[in-house]
């Protein structure tokens, strides 16, 4: 029997990742992908890699699971990176880790751009509060914060590695500058602030009728109190919403700029390639810098030359031999082979898939490792299948 | 591993402990099968009770892609039918357009209605105000449960759904997202939306509504769903099963993975055996099928310790088995079969 042809899928160039860490003009790279695929262990085994190869390292990670924490030295959310020691820094290199605590890092942002009263009334306001500690969004803007702050302390660095919040999709990082910046444009903001900037009645003037319809169907809906919170949020973060919005667009650019490298992390299945494929194709709409895709825990297959229909078969006939014990181990040594041919090529038709519909985007496929990661050795691990050796 | 119950006989399996409950909340670690699972367990009901709402939050589109059917709407839509006569419906959840649909159904906004849209109203309460967001999500799918067939929400026409099936966000979200109360508590002290939330918070924490964990035998899912029903429970709601996604068959019994740990499977004989049976050997073949062995034994040394983990909980398991073809309708179907033998669904 002749093998059947294989589809015409041409081969995508191999991502490198090692040339990419080593490139001095690097400086910023960006893990994303959706939930799930590995991409926070990924953005760490890079930066150890990265500072073991004599790069001056820090990466920043969103949530790590306790165990990979420990193993980088992060025992507590206390926003600020601490060296990761017991790494290799004979090149010259260091590894600085720290975990994103989003809610402080607002805070840090009232402070630094308040005067010392007002900043007293916006943290004490409920609608700060919860805006400050909810989950939608905010961790996004955070993340973009808090890289924009490490880039701009770059005298302790020459690398960023950035680890992406665990959105229910990877293209709200992307989004959240804008988004916020069309909010605090928006007629809303301007709607909720006027009020007091001109005095009273006088003020609603400005918009005409629709301003009044708007107001009080708003108390309506949310409550009178909830309405007062936000118009002395906003009107007390006024001041500061400018630079926040600045420092966003900033980020941003600092994003689309040759120095960062978007590295898209996704699972051999369907539903994770298509967040990858959406990523990849917003990216290149945005015009950001991708380096290329990592195709992540792609089953291990250790013995060559043995098709699964063939294991599969052989394994069969020795069980129903009734043989010796050996006999059913040999059995079961050919089922996991087969199944792990099986899955494995399974994976490489769904990145393949990937490749059919973005051609000419690196890839790089990464072996699944036996364990979990949850040390430093665990880490290198990752980083030598990243790199292909 | 034993389903649901313990007091199987004939293959009825007993009514599971959730008996009561019309809402069935599926949450678990991204990338476990989340979708799949509450695809499945819509299908086992469906083949029961007559009509179950099938419903998503995130706009993911992953119902749609797992019956194969075109993206759902705003709107109720069918997706499947069952054998037996049931129905699986189908919807995808989008604040805005809950908000305004409640919007018109409560203050009958016209102007206003579209004037909040243009001062971008809409897009604060629905984007940015924290907490308003899931007040609208989970209030769709509290107006959906309470909804008769009439259309009405109180008289004595039958429940438009039987069961409502809701693909919730993941473990580490949903704790704040079932949570609606506390979340606007501080923020609308009183008005619609406040006592809207207090009303969806008694439905959730009532004995209708039971919240299930989709996890793998690996370690960050499993802790993500210990730290889960840990929170879930403390506050007020109530942890189902434990759907355990994705299990593979045994290959060797105890005796052989102890060998095969430590690399200790009988080279010569398995050699033989392969030979007999007309298979080329090399010693690098059956150096890396022994590899692929060890692999093996250490990954299910460390799956029976996540499940030993999970046991602890005392809550019901469930185990789905991995499908070499990966999930399709097809598949989800089969699944289904599972959870039903399972006692997931009575």
């Amino acid at each position: 029997m002749t093998p059947a042809p294989t589809p015409p899928v041409p081969a995508p160039p191999r991502l490198d990742v090692d040339r990419l860490i080593d490139d001095p003009s690097i400086g910023i790279v960006v893990c994303c992908g959706s939930g799930g695929v590995g991409k926070t262990t990924t953005a760490a085994a890079l930066a150890l890699r990265a500072a073991e190869a004599g790069r001056k390292v820090v990466v920043l990670t969103i949530d790590p699971a306790r165990r990979l924490a420990q193993s980088l030295g992060l025992t507590q959310l206390d926003n600020t990176p601490r060296p990761v020691h017991a790494i290799d820094t004979s090149k010259g290199g260091s590894l600085d880790a720290m975990m994103l605590d989003m809610k402080r890092t607002f805070d840090e942002v009232v402070i630094a751009h308040s005067e010392p009263e007002k900043a007293e009334q916006i943290l004490a306001n409920p609608f700060y509060q919860a805006v400050s500690s909810s989950f939608a969004g905010t961790q996004e803007y955070m993340a973009m914060e808090k890289l924009g702050q490490l880039k701009a302390s770059a005298e302790n660095w020459d690398l960023i590695v950035v680890d992406t919040p665990p959105s229910r999709s990877a293209l709200d990082f992307l989004d959240a500058p804008n988004r916020l910046g069309s909010f605090l444009d928006g007629r809303f903001i301007r709607l909720l602030t006027a009020p007091a900037k001109a005095s009273g009645r006088a003020g609603l003037k400005v918009f005409g009728m629709g301003v009044q319809l708007v107001s009080s169907t708003m108390t309506k809906i949310l409550g009178g109190q909830m309405l007062s919170d936000v118009q002395t949020f906003v009107n007390a973060l006024d001041t500061m919403f400018g630079g926040f919005r600045e420092r966003a667009d900033e980020t941003y650019r600092l994003l689309s700029e040759d120095g960062t490298a978007f590295l898209v992390v996704a699972a051999p299945e369907r539903d994770a390639l298509r967040e990858a494929s959406f990523f990849v194709d917003r990216l290149e709409a945005d015009g950001m810098p991708l380096a290329g895709l990592v195709v992540n825990r792609i089953t291990r297959v250790a013995a060559s030359g043995l098709t699964p229909a063939r294991a599969q078969a052989v394994a069969e006939s020795l069980e129903d031999g009734a043989g010796p014990r050996s006999a059913t181990n040999a059995a079961g040594v050919l089922r996991l082979h087969a199944s792990l041919v099986r899955t494995a090529e399974r994976q490489r038709e769904l990145a393949d898939g990937f490749s059919l519909g973005h051609p000419g985007i690196p890839v790089v496929h990464v072996p699944a490792l036996g364990r979990d990661v949850h040390d430093l050795e665990g880490l290198r691990e990752v980083g030598d299948a990243l790199s292909g050796s | 591993m034993g389903g649901v119950t313990s007091t199987q006989e004939e293959g009825v399996p007993a009514a599971p402990p959730w008996g009561a409950a019309r809402l069935h909340i599926v949450t678990g670690k991204g990338g476990t099968g989340k979708t799949t699972v509450a695809s499945a367990l819509a299908i086992g009901l469906a083949a029961h009770h007559h009509r179950v709402l099938l419903t998503e939050v995130e706009g993911r589109q992953g119902i749609s892609q797992t019956f194969d059917v075109p993206p759902l709407g705003t709107e109720e839509t069918p997706v499947t039918r069952v054998a037996g006569g049931g129905e699986i419906v189908g919807l995808s959840v989008e604040p805005k357009a809950a908000l305004l649909e409640y919007l018109q159904l409560f203050y009958k906004l016209g102007r206003a209605g579209r004037l909040l849209e243009k001062f971008g109203a809409i897009d604060f309460a629905t984007t940015i105000a924290p907490g308003v967001r899931d007040v609208l999500l989970i209030g769709k799918i509290y107006e959906a449960n309470r909804r008769r067939q009439d259309g009405r929400h109180k008289g004595d026409s039958p429940p438009a759904y039987d069961s409502i099936v809701l693909d919730a966000p993941p473990t580490g979200r949903i704790g704040r997202f079932l949570s609606v109360n506390s979340e606007v508590a501080d923020l609308a002290r009183m008005g619609p939306i406040h006592s809207q939330a207090e009303s969806i918070t008694r439905l959730l924490q009532s004995g209708q509504t039971v919240v299930h964990i989709v996890t793998l035998l690996e370690e960050m899912p499993v802790q993500e769903t210990l730290e889960s029903i840990e929170e879930l429970g403390a506050k007020g709601f109530h942890p189902g099963a434990i759907v355990v996604n994705m299990v593979r068959e045994p290959l060797f019994d105890d005796a052989a993975l102890d060998q095969a740990r430590e690399g200790r499977l009988h080279k010569p004989s398995i050699s033989a055996q392969l030979a007999e049976a007309g298979v080329k050997v090399t010693p690098a073949l059956v150096e890396g099928l022994l590899d692929e062995a060890r692999d093996h034994a250490l990954r299910v040394d460390l799956e029976r310790e996540q499940l030993a983990l999970l046991e602890s909980t005392g809550l019901p398991i469930v185990t789905l088995p991995a499908l070499p073809g990966g999930v399709d309708a097809v598949a989800v179907r089969e699944l289904a079969e599972v959870l039903v033998a399972e006692g997931m669904v009575r």
